[in-house]
């Protein structure tokens, strides 16, 4: 069994901070220091933010690739988090091998009433690097924003969009390669 | 439960309600002093305790009570864990250790009658002890003769 | 007019240190201990556990020295303190068949399998002040109470038989339902009390709830405000095993053992068309030993279950919302007191409006 923070208050607070400023200004690569050991083929950005948010009230769905024994113990140890079958029924989903993700609209989109009682997907990518690549915009860029992402399905985009013009229900979406992520909540704008 | 379960149920359980000062001087005990990593340091937190309607019908939430829990983890990889009444943290971080060491059925062997047992038969004593209290509070109705019968 | 700006910061820092020396009052009398409150002062920290909604005898005595006495601003501290613990998990619903007694009294059966057990009541005192508790008594140690009869007759049996069960046998009461399995289970400190509200979510509000609301309700119902002829069937108090499952070990620990009061009311009989008559039922249960906020919870959540039971609600302690809106004192506590901060602004403008409308009235009058 791994360990989890080594000083759990603290650590989680920083990588809260970092999830929090990837959100605000989305297409910028946050990368954590530090971040603890992973299990399976979590990558240390996911796994630093699965302890920092994940509790014992957030269902969290895992694809195939993602549900390891290893990761399994591991998630349901240090977040003590419900693992569930049903992706309609998580509050997180961490996505390991993305070219089979199952499609965003099968992931709780919120309620009109309540649009953040919805799900967050943290997908593990090949690579992201900030300055080239897709175009982003919308709230939190000031004109445009540009990331190169490794590793995505060309369809995620087009579904990403899809998810957009759901506003203000749809998913939010943490972008993880390595100890870095970059954020895209439901409200930016990405064009291929 | 199996059989190893129960028995593990049975020493956590006496660990978790024992006093620290009692845990600690069963600690003092060990030799060698045990070498161990922490897994996840002694946290305090809340349990939410639950009551049943009726006392037998569906659960609902009572309230909650402090719980410290911790978890560590031996050189040969054994793993312990502790949830304790309370806010201390050694107590818990006391008895994970002693968790994982009577994992291994030698040590359990040797160390659970000195340090268990003990735990166990003082926590026995103390509720005898309520017990002879209070009979004496019971009432011991007689019964009149009235009448002819 | 003028307006007075910022200038609290030194008079509220003097107002905390009056405070400190003020709750410490005179130093030649010996210092409260925490010891001497969790002990000596049992019951205060029973209901401040409760109705605090945290169990740990020790934060309580505390909050109870650090509030002066005044508990519902001790029940406030406590309140205030579980929000900085996170929540590790749940407990497995209390099993009070298994049940350490030490006090356990039925109204409505004489003679009961267990028998009639006082237990430390203050029922028989006679309410008349002890002098003897006034003089500090270091010399004189209490000796325990003990049973001088053989060690057999004094076994009480364990688990002690529920008083309910010798009417649920002949099927004279009703049932409890065991819930809509699924094993989710409404929590207030979670989701906002939403009407109307389930059974788990009532019972949870009225553990938490101000004990002195509930009485008075209680008292109510007695009355006539929704009358429902309530019988107490059993009081029990003692101390209960708590379990938990945590997820890495996958069976259940007994973690701990607490004190903790129930109480059965049997109530008025119900019967329908379909169904024969059979008494009904409310129950309370509290941590320690507040066992008139047990009987007072007990009356309520009968009184706020006339909805299931068929019965139009006609009085204020059968509206849920107005009982389940009102029980909390820290919540109640929070709007009274919260007329003390500044209204300057809102006052400002009644004064002017006042003024004008007597302004008003004097010149139509005098013309």
């Amino acid at each position: 069994m791994r360990a989890g923070f080594a000083d759990p208050v603290f650590e989680s607070q920083r990588v809260f901070r970092g999830v929090l400023d990837a959100m605000a200004e989305p297409g910028r690569v946050i990368t954590l220091q530090a971040p603890p050991s992973s299990p399976g083929l979590l990558h240390s950005a996911t796994v630093a933010i699965a302890l920092a948010l994940l509790d014992f009230e957030t269902p969290v769905w895992l694809d195939g690739a993602a549900e390891t024994a290893e990761t399994v113990a591991h998630l349901r140890f240090h977040c003590g988090c419900p693992i569930v079958d049903d992706p309609a029924r998580a509050r997180f989903a961490i996505i390991a091998s993305p070219g089979e993700m199952p499609e965003i609209g099968g992931f709780d989109a919120g309620t009109d009433e309540y649009p953040d009682r919805s799900a967050t997907l943290i997908v593990q990518t090949g690579g992201l690097v900030a300055g080239s690549g897709l175009r982003l915009s919308g709230p939190g860029i000031a004109t445009e924003a540009r990331l190169q992402v490794n590793g995505l399905p060309p369809w995620f985009w087009e579904a990403l969009r899809g998810n957009h013009a759901r506003f203000p229900r749809g998913v939010d979406v943490l972008l993880t390669a390595g100890p870095s992520l970059v954020a895209l909540p439901r409200t930016t704008w990405v064009e291929g | 439960m199996t059989g190893s379960t129960e028995a593990r149920a049975r020493w956590m359980s006496a660990l978790a309600q024992a006093e620290p000062a009692a845990v600690e001087a069963a600690w003092a005990r060990l030799e060698p002093e045990p070498v161990y990593r922490l897994l996840r340091a002694a946290e305090t937190g809340l349990v939410m305790v639950r009551g049943r309607a009726g006392g037998t019908g569906a659960p609902f939430n009572l309230g909650e009570m402090t719980v410290t829990r911790c978890s560590v983890t031996l050189d040969d990889g054994r793993v312990g864990h502790a949830y304790v009444p309370g806010r201390d943290g050694r107590h818990a971080e006391r008895a994970a250790v002693l968790d994982a060491i009577l994992q291994d059925e030698a040590a359990r062997e040797a160390l659970e009658p000195l340090i268990i047992e003990p735990l166990v038969a003082a926590r026995r004593a103390r509720q005898q002890e309520t017990r002879a209290r209070v009979a004496g509070t019971r009432v011991e109705f007689f019964t009149m003769v009235r009448g002819e019968e | 007019m003028y307006v007075a700006v910022k200038g609290g910061e030194r008079a509220i820092e003097n107002a905390h240190r009056l405070l400190a020396s003020e709750r410490r009052g005179d130093p030649e009398v010996p210092e409260l201990s925490l010891g001497q409150i969790e002990q000596q002062l049992a019951l205060a920290v029973d209901r401040v556990m409760t109705e605090g909604s945290l169990y740990d005898r020790e934060l309580a005595a505390l909050a109870v020295k650090q509030s002066r006495g005044d508990l519902i601003e001790a029940i406030f501290l406590l309140r205030a303190y579980r929000t900085t613990l996170p929540r590790l998990g749940t407990s497995l619903p209390l099993d009070t068949d298994r049940m350490v007694v030490e006090r356990r009294i039925s109204a409505i059966f004489k003679d009961l399998p267990g028998g009639q057990i006082l237990g430390p009541t203050f029922d028989y005192t006679h309410r008349l002040l002890d002098f003897e508790l006034a003089g500090a008594r270091a010399d004189v140690t209490i000796t325990p109470v003990r049973s001088e009869a053989p060690p057999e007759s004094t076994e009480i049996p364990e688990p002690l038989p529920r008083v309910v069960d010798l009417l649920d046998r002949e099927g004279l009461i009703e049932g409890e339902s065991s819930g809509d399995g699924g094993g989710h289970v409404d929590d207030l400190t979670r989701e906002p009390l939403t009407f109307p509200a389930s059974r788990d979510i009532r019972l949870q509000n009225l553990a938490r709830g101000d004990e002195g609301f509930l009485l008075a309700m209680g008292y109510a119902t007695q009355r006539g405000y929704g009358r429902n002829h309530p019988f107490a069937g059993e009081i029990r108090l003692g101390e209960v095993a708590v379990e938990m499952a945590p997820e890495e070990l996958g069976f259940a620990v007994e973690i701990a053992t607490i004190p903790i009061t129930e109480c059965q009311m049997v109530n008025q009989f119900k019967g329908s068309a379909t169904a024969p008559p059979q008494f009904t039922r409310g129950y309370g249960l509290v941590f320690g030993g507040a066992e008139r906020k047990a009987m007072a919870m007990a009356l309520v959540d009968r009184a706020l279950r006339c909805r299931e039971l068929g019965e139009e609600p006609a009085s204020p302690t059968q509206d849920e919302e107005f009982v389940l809106s009102h029980s909390d004192n820290v919540e109640a506590s929070g709007f009274v007191q919260h007329l003390k901060l500044p209204h300057y602004v809102d006052f400002q403008s009644e004064l002017v409006l006042v003024r004008d409308l007597r302004a008003g009235q004097s010149a139509r009058s005098s013309r």
